[in-house]
């Protein structure tokens, strides 16, 4: 396996992009992370694109030749995947790209991460995302992919004393890192009582623990590093990948306070990284809801499990601390387009790395990770890039 | 969801049937083809045997919902849980009659036959599982009294043969 490294990366806005089409905005991400490369379409081997149920939201399937037509290169033919893993689409594809360079399958590779919500109500978007959930033993008896989580929290509170304000911080953290991200679906600060008080959705969840439904998209182009300097003055090594899976259902997972896919991925990319968590000072974790970020903190290894509530009301994370947290607003503000989450984490952690987050920007950031999930923590991918000095 | 798609699962929305692995003697609701308890699980491939949960349980985790999947929104606000069987096996549900403020961590629940939603005024009517609370006193006693936990046993084993 060879080294291989970011060499461009392209987002648009997420939010309710009326006016916006899935290819228009699949094209947007992919185009500015070209141009960013100083790439033409002829460097490029293959293109991945993370996205969860295009069929169900636009009722548009078989996407991944659809934007290679629409990005104008039908006419080279080159392979072109579509990879579905619920809320982890985009990380997945990203992973799967990543071995297709790291492999020598593919030198040059574009991997996109889309996602059109807004072209169906809101009822009828919570029904599609539920169904990362299982649909036989899950769904089937009213559960919902918040009352899942809330089922997680209230366990979680039982088991580990995790307290609702420690969870509810969350939320303020990430808009208010939000508040600093131009490409974010909300751009608004908010305060604890906001989330405390917030109309409840599935108890001990409120509106506000619950990250939106956007539409967006995120593009990355990725090379090997040995090429990387034709590419860009400033590639982004990735130091790991790694891709854990779990049971689909919560009710048979071995502990449901701990994400035991998060814990074997993360402990593998440390592992393959050679790092350990002291060593990353930028994190975007999984923040779909709040007690979902607070848990990502105990078991990608950053916090003792039971203790990351204490460090999120302390300020113990964060700008301005030892671990940069969610600076893109994570999904709770900068939004949640499913299948482009993975990749604009990624995307957010290059930035982080080149120094190019302005007002967002953890000083001297070196080392970075990414942690996307799926459903309730069935599919959990932990991307660590660092900083090629 | 389609009638067929529904109809095939009801031994286990309606009976509780699960099965056991006659290797570990592990036992899993909804029924598994191969154990992933037991270390060469391809061995008990064909070697898993037919179980019913006894339907008691007790509240593990759960949820006052508010904003209700779709075909449940009549009931919201509802109460969803993890329950804990004695069997081993977790299960997704609603515990019904009951107020909220009432459930928690640890309520001794046991399931009952409910109708779960319908699909729409036309459609057809969805039954499996619930949860109610077993009251120490009251009517409810009746249905964990010996006898019904006899009966309980007949059907279980009834449906075992089948």
């Amino acid at each position: 396996m060879r080294e291989v490294a970011i060499l461009g990366i392209g987002q648009t806005k997420f939010g309710e992009l009326w006016d916006r089409s899935f290819r228009e905005i699949g094209i947007e991400a992919g185009f500015s992370a070209l141009q960013e490369a100083k790439l033409s379409s002829q460097n490029l081997g293959a293109l991945y694109l993370g996205n969860m149920a295009s069929g169900s939201f636009i009722e548009q399937e078989h996407i991944a030749p659809l934007i290679l037509d629409y990005a104008g290169l039908a006419g080279h033919h080159l392979p072109a995947v579509r990879v579905e893993a619920g809320g982890a689409s985009g990380a997945v594809a990203f992973h799967q790209a990543y071995l297709a360079v790291a492999s020598g399958a593919h030198d040059i590779v574009v991997v996109g991460g889309a996602e059109k919500m807004t072209d169906v109500p809101e009822s009828v978007q919570t029904d599609i995302t539920n169904a990362s959930a299982d649909q036989e033993w899950e769904t089937v008896f009213g559960a919902t992919l918040p009352s899942l989580w809330a089922l997680v929290a209230r366990r979680h509170m039982h088991d580990h004393g995790t307290r609702r304000e420690e969870f509810a911080q969350f939320p303020v953290l990430a808009h208010e890192m939000g508040s600093k991200n131009p490409l974010a679906h909300f751009r608004n600060k908010i305060t604890l009582s906001q989330v405390l008080e917030g109309s409840p959705v599935a108890e001990p969840l409120g509106v506000m623990d619950c990250a939106p439904a956007s539409d967006g998209a995120a593009a990355i182009v990725l090379g090997p590093l040995e090429q990387a300097r034709k590419y860009t003055d400033t590639p982004i090594r990735i130091s790991a990948s790694q891709l854990a899976c779990d049971t689909l259902a919560l009710q048979h997972r071995r502990d449901v306070t701990t994400l035991d896919a998060t814990v074997v991925a993360a402990k593998a990319a440390f592992h393959a990284a050679k790092r350990t968590p002291k060593d990353v000072q930028v994190a975007e974790v999984h923040d779909a809801y709040s007690i979902s970020g607070l848990m990502a903190l105990e078991d990608l290894g950053f916090f003792a499990k039971g203790a990351a509530g204490k460090a999120l009301v302390n300020g113990e994370v964060g700008l301005g601390t030892k671990l940069g947290l969610n600076t893109s607003g994570g999904l709770k503000a900068q939004g949640q387009p499913f299948g482009a989450v993975g990749v604009a984490q990624i995307a957010e952690i290059v930035r982080q790395l080149r120094g190019e987050a302005k007002d967002r920007q953890v000083a001297g950031a070196q080392v970075g990770l990414a942690h996307n999930m799926g459903g309730t923590g069935a599919t959990s991918v932990v991307h660590l890039l660092e900083r090629v000095n | 969801m389609t009638v067929a798609r529904f109809w095939r699962e009801t031994p286990r929305r309606y009976n509780l049937g699960g099965n056991r692995c006659t290797a570990c003697q592990t036992v899993y609701f909804p029924p598994r083809a191969v154990c992933p308890t037991c270390q060469q699980h391809r061995q008990s491939i064909g070697k898993m045997e037919p179980y019913t949960l006894c339907g008691d349980g007790e509240v593990f985790s759960y949820s006052v919902v508010h904003e209700a999947a779709e075909g449940f929104e009549m009931l919201a606000p509802y109460v969803l849980a993890l329950i804990k069987t004695p069997e081993g096996p977790l299960l997704t549900g609603q515990v019904v009659d009951v107020t909220p403020e009432e459930v928690q961590v640890g309520l001794r629940v046991r399931a009952s036959f409910r109708k779960l939603r319908e699909d729409g005024r036309a459609g057809v009517i969805h039954y499996g599982y619930k949860f109610s609370p077993v009251r120490e006193k009251g009517p409810r006693e009746a249905m964990a009294s010996p006898a019904s936990q006899e009966a309980l046993a007949r059907a279980a084993a009834r449906v075992a043969r089948t």
